[in-house]
């Protein structure tokens, strides 16, 4: 399985901080970004954003990322702190 | 050494720390960030801050990894609080000692710029007219690049 997490303005639009997904259905990062929109058509327009980040076990990836079962991945906004 | 917590922390301690039995230590540059009142015309009351945990600390040893590459750093302390913060309170803490003053200075201030674009931390800002999470700014990713 891959972890998936969503963070701050994201996680409240979506309603969902954390879920699960095959690693059959996500073998990319691009892959499971169509799956999530896929199973989650609401989601796509937050999803779609072109400025959302998205790290695999916590480094910053582009979007063609290879993934592996027990990944964990997560999309986040641009970051604010500081 | 990263700290990421709820509760405020103490600049003269840091301070000590930071050239406690260090003779060698000609400078020390800390920064220290606050909640301020006033964002982008907007009052503010307090902030709500966010981030990912893990990854946080990951991306601040790589931060300060690439700072010591860079420039001859002693000792170095990262704070940064998180949860429900207000007017006045500390949010962030930055602090670098070092043999001569311009390695401290630019140490200090490449930090606190990459911090601001790659540690994964969001500001979510309370005002009257209820709660916003924070746009990420031009003029923070400008400040990084310069250092590229």
């Amino acid at each position: 399985m891959i972890k998936v997490l969503f963070f701050a303005q994201l996680r409240e639009q979506l309603q969902c901080a954390e879920l699960s997904v095959a690693e059959s259905d996500a073998q990319t990062l691009a892959q499971l970004h169509e799956y999530l929109t896929g199973q989650h058509p609401l989601w796509a327009e937050f999803l779609n954003n072109e400025k959302l980040l998205m790290a695999v076990n916590q480094t910053i990836v582009k979007v063609s990322q290879v993934l592996q079962s027990g990944d964990e991945v997560a999309f986040f906004p641009p970051v604010t702190g500081g | 050494m990263i700290s990421i917590q709820q509760n405020d922390f103490n600049v003269g301690d840091e301070y000590a720390a930071l050239v406690a039995n260090d003779t060698a230590a000609g400078a020390v540059v800390t920064f220290v960030g606050r909640v301020r009142d006033l964002n982008l015309a907007r009052e503010v009351q307090g902030l709500q801050l966010e981030h990912y945990p893990g990854m946080t600390e990951k991306s601040l040893q790589e931060i300060v990894a690439q700072a010591q590459s860079r420039w001859k750093i002693l000792r170095w302390r990262i704070i940064h609080r998180i949860g429900n913060l207000y007017l006045g309170d500390n949010i962030v803490f930055v602090g670098v000692s070092s043999a001569h003053r311009e390695d401290a200075f630019h140490s200090a201030e490449f930090l606190m710029d990459y911090l601001k674009t790659r540690a994964p931390f969001w500001k979510k800002e309370l005002t009257a007219d209820g709660s916003v999470w924070l746009d990420s700014q031009e003029k923070d990713q400008q400040a990084m690049q310069r250092w590229e």
